[in-house]
């Protein structure tokens, strides 16, 4: 198949990589998790993408149509964004908790204080 | 009662008696009583035991499943007979000693000592009674653990250390090569219950079964077959008590015992006779002997020699049963139970020595037997069985272990004996010609003799050295049984 | 009525209870909901567990959609065992919460770590329970997510950071599973796990089914902690609530490797996984190198729940070990060290929790002369640490023995080795503890303090009394565990 044919496989790829490497490479707690969040929208387009089949029509039985995209993908990815919310919506809670008690939201500052050794607190 | 009430009562009553022990904490002279009828108890399961046992009956009893196919199960033999009836009897004297041994150097601890010491004895009766491998795996790691406290009893730096290299043997051991062998002999024997004749069949090649015999021999580290030997004299830092009993009877017995009970049962003397791969096996003992009586001449500390001394002994019983003939295997047997009262005669005499005048080196006993004339007899009882010299008990083993090497035709392991012998009197006779016939050092401090309780407890161990000859008939026929040798 | 719906109620009662309590407000009825609710869900597992030795593998349409197009619950002698597991673990440490978690937290957010706890347990059960793929993601960010939580309301500002740490990489995993079951969707068109496996079969392209397989090994070895992605864990444990470390010790990471355990031998089957695929050796490998090394590294540590953090990390290893050996004797010791390890890591976390609420601190100088200031405590972390070890008499010692079996049956005398010396390391940092409690003299203060309240101690010491019973009975565990691996090699249904 050609590259324009794989055309929203490339974009998954790229996305899932990009956030996977936004997750890894930077220190700041709050883009980490924007990285999370690029990362699980990849896994959105690789479920959805392959459900629009070619010359198919929206899920809606009809006596004239006899190819229907598949709707299943699409629920399962609304489920998938409700937890994708979710985790993100407790990581910033989070991140806001750390604020609080760190004063910082970078993560080798946080590494750095903690190493420092101020015990129970 | 019937046989399968008194095996269950023989396991249950130093169960109980360390229960009525512990509650007996704030009464000292109560607890003391609860300790001797406790002991007193066993010592009368067993005894009633011994006339079926002789008889032909072999009780059974079966717990729980433990893993499919392998239950927590009893049966007596006449091994098993023969260690029990040896441990429970000296437990009797070794409590009346532990209470002198005890209240006169003030321990700290005493509830928790007696416990564990209770307790313990149950894991000795489980080992001794086990009628298959992992039952006996189970109460000779437990005897392991429940020692441990008696070990560290002071709980110093000391102590702690020495716990450590005793846990660190003896664990490891049985861990890294006890475990592996038992499952090994699950796996091509289908079963891991004791049989005359042993349990391997044809399954393994020879070269295998060598392999697997030497899993077993450094696993049972209980033995002290070198070079698995150092939690022994690690384990002096106990008080004299433990050190007399677990020391001179359970817990090194249990390992002797493992290993006989391994090769008559396990292997079975017919499969491992004539097999170059188990040569090693004599070779590894007889080295141990020597090397252990060099040391224990070395040695200036008294339990350190007398801990040596055991090694070289232990080993003793693995070349016996190692050589394989009849009369060797009976002579191994026999061992068992005559070094367990000469041992445990000396331990009481060094403890003795403690406990009066605070000397710990042998340097230091010159013309103590002026000062402390029971104990020092004893000691030269001690020495006679464990030299050889009739009447005393060691005589009889010793006469029968030679006879098993000479009928072997094995003229090295002739010659180890031998040479141990001699090495044997070379480290004991000095110390009972020093306490006797040489002048105490000058400044030496003037001492007594050790209490009565201690000195009784001497008294009753030296009298069943050298009185082996009238209570040794049941001993013989159960070694006889086991070596199945029939009856004279 | 019940009785038919018996597999749904295992979820839905613990579901429905979680925002009851958050209606409720108060912390002490939240915890009586959660008590009961364990109490109930046990019941349940146990029932169910009943049923399937009596008649076989139930199958429970949700909503009465037939499978595989409705989402199927399934419930065989395989989860039905873990279920139990979860439950009695849910039961023990539920009363055992309420002292540990007054202690811990702020009065107003007690009724919240109950609703967030009930969540969790929902969650668990559903994974365990469920027969979709799909569905089983959603269990498992359920559980996810509130154990995220949950971690995060330690009382160490620290818990924070390790909640964060575990939110990023668990939602990595979770989401690493996604892609696998969605490369799986795209080649059989189905997300039933009967049906997948049957599909399996006919699929000819093996490329994304292989990448598939890949994908959702990463993501379950995230949740697992399988070595080296076990990270998040030390820190998670050592950071959080003591009844949180008590719980998710004993069950989180197990119904990870049940997960696994379920696609690799009864949705892609043996041939593909072991046969086409070395997954065998990596695992083994793997597994060797979490034992070994996270030994090791508990044996350095000088806080006691780090240390028996990474103690589980290794303990983990332990069972894909037995996942890896793949024959009856190393799944059997798998599923039984699932259950045994459950119940020892529970009971020394749970024991550790009393000791924190007595002295403040969890620490190995802390914790000095401990045998005289909290006898049952110590002890009990002593037996606990024994089963760890694996000496006989103690459920861990079960588990070893049917590791040390599979090995020898495949002829790994090396792994055999391996496995029986791994144990010593476990003694040398299960004897750390022991001659810190009993050698040193206690801190100045510390008598006075006392032992751990009975109402955590009874909950911890029944998990002890556990450990040794089920070393010496083990009737039930290794029966339940032996049908297990049989259901797993495809013997059994």
């Amino acid at each position: 198949m050609s590259l324009a044919g794989h055309y929203s496989y490339w974009v998954t790829i790229f996305l899932m990589v990009a956030g996977l490497y936004i997750v890894i490479a930077r220190g700041n707690l709050v883009k980490k998790l924007i990285g999370l969040g690029i990362f699980q929208t990849s896994v959105y387009l690789l479920y959805i993408a392959p459900g629009k089949l070619i010359g198919g029509t929206a899920p809606i039985l009809d006596a004239s149509f006899s190819t229907y995209s598949n709707p299943l993908p699409h629920v399962l990815i609304l489920t998938a964004i409700v937890v994708g919310v979710a985790t993100l919506a407790l990581g910033l809670a989070i991140v806001v908790r750390i604020r609080e008690a760190y004063d910082s939201i970078e993560e080798d500052e946080i590494l750095e204080k903690d190493r420092a050794g101020e015990e129970d607190r | 009662m019937s046989p399968e009430s008194l095996l269950l009562a023989a396991l249950m009553v130093p169960v109980l008696g360390a229960l009525a022990i512990a509650a007996c904490d704030r009464w000292p002279d109560l607890r003391e009583t609860a300790t001797i009828a406790t002991a007193a108890g066993l010592l009368l399961c067993v005894l009633s035991l011994l006339g079926p046992v002789l008889a032909g009956a072999r009780p059974q009893l079966t717990l729980v499943q433990m893993l499919p196919g392998i239950a927590i199960a009893f049966r007596i033999e006449p091994l098993g007979m023969l260690f029990a009836l040896v441990a429970s009897s000296l437990w009797v004297v070794n409590s009346v000693y532990s209470i002198g041994y005890m209240r006169a150097n003030s321990e700290a601890h005493q509830t928790r000592f007696y416990v564990c010491f209770a307790l313990a004895l149950a894991c000795t009766m489980g080992v001794a009674f086990s009628a298959n491998l992992l039952t006996l795996y189970l109460f000779y790691e437990g005897l392991t653990l429940i020692t441990y406290p008696l070990v560290t009893h002071h709980g110093d730096d000391e102590a702690r250390r020495g716990g450590r290299l005793y846990l660190g043997y003896l664990l490891g051991t049985s861990i890294l090569f006890l475990l592996p062998a038992i499952v090994i002999t699950w796996v091509v024997a289908g079963t891991l219950d004791f049989t005359s004749g042993g349990i391997l069949g044809r399954g393994l090649s020879n070269a295998a079964i060598g392999g697997l015999l030497a899993l077993y021999m450094f696993g049972i580290g209980k033995a002290a077959l070198m070079p698995f030997h150092r939690w022994l004299p690690s384990a002096m830092v106990a008080p004299t008590p433990v050190s007399a009993l677990l020391h001179a009877v359970a817990v090194v017995k249990a390992g002797v015992f493992a290993v006989v009970k391994v090769i008559v049962y396990v292997f079975g003397v017919d499969r491992l006779a004539g097999l170059a791969s188990v040569d090693w096996l004599p070779f590894v003992s007889g080295f141990t002997i020597i090397a252990a009586s060099i040391v224990a001449l070395r040695s200036d500390n008294l339990k350190r020699r007398l801990a040596y001394s055991t090694v070289s002994q232990l080993s003793y019983i693995v070349l016996s049963a190692s050589l394989l003939t009849p009369i060797a295997v009976f002579g191994a047997v026999l061992h068992i139970a005559a070094h367990a009262v000469g041992k445990i005669t000396l331990f009481f005499a060094a403890g003795a020595i403690y406990t009066a005048s605070h000397k710990t080196e042998v340097s230091q006993l010159d013309g103590i037997g002026r000062r402390m004339p029971w104990t020092m007899a004893a000691f030269t009882v001690g020495t006679l069985s464990l030299i050889g010299i009739p009447p005393a008990a060691g005589f009889a083993s010793k006469w029968f272990i030679f006879s098993g090497a000479a009928a072997a035709g094995d003229y090295v392991a002739l010659a180890v004996l031998t040479v141990s012998t001699l090495l044997n009197a070379a480290y004991f006779l000095p110390i009972v010609y020093a306490a006797f016939l040489r002048p105490p050092a000058a400044g030496d401090a003037p001492h007594g003799e050790a209490p009565p309780s201690m000195v009784l407890a001497m008294f009753m161990t030296s009298a069943l050295v050298l009185g082996f000859v009238f209570y040794a008939d049941p001993l013989l026929a159960l070694a006889r049984a086991v070596a199945g040798m029939s009856g004279s | 009525m019940i009785a038919e719906n018996l597999p749904a109620l295992q979820v839905v009662v613990p579901l429905l209870a979680a925002p009851l309590m958050v209606l409720l407000r108060r912390g002490s009825f939240a915890w009586l909901l959660a008590t009961l609710v364990s109490w109930t869900a046990f019941a349940i597992a146990l029932a169910l567990a009943f049923k399937v030795r009596e008649a076989g593998p139930i199958s429970y349409a949700m909503g009465s959609w037939p499978p595989p197009w409705g989402i199927e619950y399934r419930v065989d002698a395989l989860n039905s065992f873990v279920l139990v597991l979860i439950t009695f673990v849910a039961s023990v440490v539920a009363p055992y919460a309420r002292a540990s978690v007054a202690a811990e937290l702020p009065r107003d957010q007690h009724y919240l770590f109950f609703t967030m706890f009930s969540l969790c347990l929902a969650g668990l059960l559903g994974i365990t329970i469920t027969g979709d793929a799909f569905n089983l993601f959603v269990f498992l960010e359920i559980s996810s997510l509130s154990t995220y939580v949950l971690v995060a309301l330690g009382r160490n500002r620290r818990a924070l950071l390790a909640a964060y740490q575990y939110l990023v990489l668990g939602t990595i995993g979770a989401t690493f599973y996604i892609i696998g079951v969605g490369m799986l969707y795209l080649m059989t068109g189905t997300l039933n796990l009967a049906d997948l496996a049957l599909r399996l079969h006919e699929v000819h392209e093996m490329r994304p089914i292989l990448a598939a397989l890949a994908f959702i090994t990463v993501g379950l070895g995230l949740k697992i902690a399988l070595f080296p992605l076990h990270f998040w864990l030390p820190n998670a444990y050592a950071y959080a609530p003591s009844a949180i470390s008590s719980f998710i010790a004993a069950s989180a990471t197990k119904v990870s490797v049940y997960v696994l355990l379920r696609f690799y031998f009864l949705v892609f089957g043996m041939p593909l996984v072991f046969g086409r695929l070395p997954m065998a050796q990596i695992l083994i490998a793997l597994s060797v190198l979490a034992v070994v090394s996270a030994s090791l590294v508990a044996v350095f540590q000088r806080d006691l729940k780090r240390m028996f953090a990474y103690s589980s990390v290794a303990q983990i290893g332990y069972i894909t070990l037995g996942a890896g050996l793949a024959n009856e004797a190393g799944l059997t010791g798998a599923v039984v060290h699932l259950f045994n390890h459950g119940i020892t890591k529970g009971a020394i976390f749970m024991l550790l929790g009393g000791v924190s609420l007595r002295l403040g601190s969890t620490s190995l100088e802390r914790v000095a002369g401990l045998g005289k200031t909290m006898p049952l405590t110590s002890f009990g972390i002593v037996l606990g640490g024994m089963s760890l070890i694996g000496i006989p008499g103690t459920a861990g010692f079960i588990s070893k023995w049917y590791l040390v079996l599979g090995a020898i049956e495949h002829g790994y005398w090396w792994l055999a080795a391996l496995i029986v010396a791994s144990s010593l390391i476990a003694l040398v940092y299960v004897w750390r503890f022991v001659e810190m409690a009993y050698f040193r003299a206690p801190e100045p203060g510390a008598a006075a303090l006392g032992e751990a309240p009975t109402s955590m101690l009874v909950p911890a010491w029944i998990m002890v009394a556990g450990c040794i019973y089920f070393g010496l009975d083990t009737g039930y565990t290794v029966d339940g565990a032996h049908r297990a691996a049989q259901v797993l090699l495809g013997l059994v249904r």
